[in-house]
């Protein structure tokens, strides 16, 4: 992409997926550097969570590469595993564990996918909940949390297995409006941390602010990928300068 | 039309305090004439039914305890002292309803194994139990230990497997079929949710056949025809056959109920389970089942009671289960006729075991409710 001197930790090359006979990403091809931030956006069915999706597996690709830290992705169990422990992802209803404590969520993947003992699982965890600054609810059940409190959660869950690349999937579209900022606070902070980030969002205010590149896709394709200011300030794509002016307006 | 003017703001905007709810909305009286005295016809049906219930409780306070006899040797004996219910015939043959046919002196072992059943039980219901994790240690070995006791062996004396019966057998099949039908029942709903399509059928025509066919079926074939299946010689226990059948005939039902709690997990636990890393058994293990198993508690409850009381079935094949001793014990010339009693007996036996579970059950939900509605 842009930044050719970066090495790329995600290297995404001719990648086609259907799903049944569905053509859902059509020719998908994107380069990430390490501690780059990259937000997706497009309108709904455009493919744009589709795509994060298949870079830890969660959808499988049926043509071209996806490269992810040096690791190729294919069927082989072993590297899923690999990049999965690598790759933090948020997702737009949280799915935390509900039958577990806050604490217990973000230490379950530490302990039994890291082999991390406990104790210092416990103190990783609740050093990322005073970072998503929700270290007072350690002991409550997601249940009892308000949503952008669980999307903290979530957020910090994730960062326990210290990924090299965090995914965000529609973070903030399930909350409601007074909780959208402090889950975006969060991501911000992260971003300025030098995290490596892709993110699927409509929030073009936070795209404005820490993404390294946006990218707008339609229809499965990526249509248009630039920096913020250009791609805001002059889109070069009739659908793009649509997409932009529909979410803009309100 | 006027605009009628608002009335005056007792308290600026935003000032409002929280007041008392109104006069007998709370509390017993609010209950009272929200539930039993609510309109007249409610009034009149809570007096009639209220009179009713007061006539029932004192005829049946009369008979099984003011005119009921306990003394008395024969069913004609009890007649002439009262006509209330004759416990006398309970009274007398109390040990064989309790044990069949266990000889009276090593009566001590089957005790022993019962009292035993509850310390094995308590750290497995009982999340809270001190040193839980080395006490669970002897529950898993209890079946090995509960059998040694009743059975015999290593020194003790073999008591035969025909002389069981009465609630020592109803305890022996239950308390084996609920233990062993869990994980097995387990295993086949995880079976049946398998991608791997043998798997998959074997998991599928397993459960069908058995829910399909009637426990008493199963029990014939068990006392009959699996001889014939067995190789010429070998004699291979009754009752063995017995537990074995009706284990994994409640396994068939208690994989069906897992299944539906495996499939009330929504797909997003299992995306996070996948994007953290966790592999197929991790994710069953820490994900999956705590989940399935919480909301399957009341199913599985109901498949366990279901089984409990399944467990008189086996008098078809010829064990004395305690509706089996009863039977026998009317065949008495003495104590013919008062099947009434015998199984009321019966019955309060069994009430109190399925009662027991279900509010064991009730407490093991709130206990693990973390959804806090």
């Amino acid at each position: 992409m842009l930044d050719a001197s970066a090495a790329p930790i995600i290297d995404i090359t001719g990648m086609h997926k259907w799903f049944g006979p569905f053509h859902v990403l059509k020719n998908i091809n994107l380069t990430v550097a390490a501690r780059e931030r990259v937000v997706i956006c497009g309108p709904s069915g455009s493919g744009k969570s589709t795509l994060i999706r298949c870079i830890n597996h969660l959808e499988q690709h049926q043509r071209g590469t996806i490269v992810v830290d040096g690791t190729e992705l294919t069927g082989d169990l072993k590297h899923i595993e690999q990049i999965r422990s690598e790759v933090g992802m948020v997702f737009q209803h949280f799915n935390l564990f509900p039958h577990l404590t806050v604490l217990e969520n973000c230490t379950l993947a530490p302990i039994w996918v890291r082999k991390t003992p406990r104790d210092k699982a416990e103190a990783l965890a609740r050093q990322y909940l005073e970072r998503v600054q929700i270290s007072e609810q350690a002991d409550k059940f997601p249940g009892q949390l308000s949503g952008g409190q669980q999307q903290r959660v979530a957020i910090a869950r994730s960062l326990c297995m210290q990924p090299k690349i965090m995914l965000f999937d529609e973070p903030t579209s399930a909350l409601d409006p007074e909780m959208i900022k402090e889950v975006l606070d969060v991501m911000i902070e992260l971003a300025e941390s030098g995290m490596t980030m892709l993110v699927v969002t409509h929030e073009m205010g936070f795209a404005n602010r820490v993404a390294d590149h946006v990218i707008f896709m339609d229809g499965g394709e990526i249509i248009e990928q630039n920096r913020p200011k250009e791609f805001f300030d002059n889109p070069q794509n009739e659908r793009t300068k649509l997409f932009l002016s529909q979410i803009l307006s309100n | 039309m006027t605009r009628t003017e608002p009335p005056p703001r007792a308290y600026p905007p935003g000032q409002h305090p929280d007041l008392p709810p109104p006069m007998g909305s709370v509390g017993v009286l609010g209950w009272l004439r929200a539930n039993l005295f609510s309109s007249i016809s409610n009034t009149a049906l809570t007096i009639f039914f209220a009179f009713l219930l007061v006539q029932f409780i004192v005829a049946a306070i009369d008979w099984l305890l003011l005119d009921a006899v306990v003394d008395a040797d024969s069913r004609v004996g009890c007649r002439k002292i009262g006509d209330g219910a004759c416990w006398a015939v309970i009274a007398t043959r109390v040990e064989q309803f309790a044990y069949g046919f266990y000889p009276a002196a090593e009566r001590w072992r089957p005790n022993l194994a019962f009292v035993l059943l509850f310390a094995a039980l308590v750290p497995m219901l009982y999340d809270r139990t001190p040193y839980r994790r080395r006490l669970v240690l002897f529950s898993l070995a209890y079946p090995f230990i509960g059998g040694w006791l009743i059975y015999g062996g290593l020194g003790l004396e073999v008591v035969d497997t025909q002389a069981y019966g009465g609630f020592l057998l109803t305890l022996i099949v239950g308390v084996t079929g609920i233990f062993a039908s869990l994980p097995i029942g387990i295993l086949l709903a995880l079976g049946r949710q398998s991608r791997l399509l043998a798997i998959r059928i074997i998991c599928v025509s397993f459960i069908e056949f058995l829910r399909g066919v009637p426990l008493i079926a199963l029990l014939f074939v068990a006392s009959t025809m699996l001889n014939y299946f067995l190789p010429a010689g070998t004699s291979f226990n009754l009752l063995v056959r017995v537990l074995i059948m009706v284990s994994l005939f409640a396994s068939a039902y208690v994989a069906e109920v897992v299944r539906g709690g495996i499939q009330a997990i929504l797909r997003g636990q299992y995306e996070a389970a996948d994007a953290l890393g966790l592999s197929y058994w991790k994710t069953t293990l820490l994900i999956t089942l705590p989940q399935a198993l919480k909301v399957s508690i009341p199913g599985l409850v109901n498949c366990f009671i279901s089984l409990y009381k399944d467990t008189t079935l086996v008098i078809v094949i010829g064990l004395l289960d305690p509706l089996g001793i009863g039977r026998a014990v009317l065949a008495d010339a003495k104590w013919n006729g008062l099947s009434t009693e015998i199984y009321l007996f019966c019955a309060l036996f069994f009430f109190i075991s399925c009662f027991a579970m279900s509010r064991y059950s009730l407490w093991l939900e709130k206990r693990l409710s973390t959804d806090h509605r």
